[in-house]
């Protein structure tokens, strides 16, 4: 019986170790779109598929333009900039959108940390911007009041 | 015709790059008014942009991005330098267009 179970146990090990690598892969891949995090329905989980950790600081030096209210809830303009150095991405995230990752921007060397988009929002929502610099993300959020939302049919 | 308009601009050397693209962005969740089907996702995913051949930025976008998506980004460069911008969706379409900064 105890044989039988080492072996159960040794085999779900392997199979964990095989698992790994490919886990490690795909985070470090920029090609790659990320589904799984697009997928998750939560902030707090969302934010820790992205990142691994659920370590963020809210940061002055993160600008966020949003605005206020949107009539519009199909089109909402969002523009991201920072004065930290060393930025490797710049995240949206939006907490009442059904998903709520929204985009990701992956910043080179050569880029300048400032990006602007304009964003679907279904509901009235906080909206937050995430820049990851060195080895910390830093936040940013502001509210946008949806007066017509922009998911629904 | 492409369906990227882009418009690229140096001051003080940093460019700025202006893109829109044409695309319908379905969320997946929406339906046909009058058949009550749903109207398939189909979005774009990936965005890559370089400058004179070496990556500038890429972008991963979820259908919480608008339709007729608008971009804007900056890098150092220069006047004059090759710009390219490419798309790739859901579905596997993808479009690339090259520009010069003004």
């Amino acid at each position: 019986m105890k044989r039988r179970n080492f072996i159960k146990n040794s085999m779900l090990f392997a199979g964990a170790l095989t698992a790994l690598p490919a886990v490690l892969f795909t985070k470090k891949s920029y090609a790659a779109w990320p589904k799984k995090s697009f997928d998750i329905k939560d902030l707090t989980d969302s934010v820790n598929s992205v990142y691994g950790h659920n370590n963020l600081e809210e940061s002055s030096k993160v600008k966020l333009k949003a605005p206020s209210i949107a009539e519009n809830g199909a089109i909402v303009p969002i523009n991201v900039s920072t004065t930290l150095e060393d930025v490797d991405s710049i995240m949206i995230f939006v907490e009442n959108n059904p998903q709520p990752l929204s985009s990701g921007y992956q910043l080179t060397k050569l880029a300048q940390p400032s990006i602007g988009t304009r964003l679907k929002m279904g509901k009235t929502s906080n909206v937050m911007a995430a820049v990851k610099s060195g080895d910390k993300v830093y936040t940013s959020t502001q509210e946008v009041k949806v007066t017509i939302g922009g998911c629904g049919g | 015709m492409s369906t990227i308009k882009m418009r690229s601009k140096e001051a003080n050397g940093v460019v700025t790059v202006k893109a829109l693209i044409r695309h319908p962005m379905e969320t997946g969740a929406r339906k046909n008014k009058k058949t009550g089907d749903m109207i398939p996702a189909h979005y774009i995913q990936e965005v890559h942009s370089k400058a004179n051949g070496k990556d500038v930025i890429t972008i991963h976008w979820g259908p919480a991005v608008s339709k007729n998506p608008y971009l804007t980004f900056k890098y150092k460069g220069n006047k004059g330098d090759e710009i390219e911008i490419s798309w790739v969706d859901n579905q596997g379409n993808a479009d690339t267009k090259m520009g010069k900064v003004k």
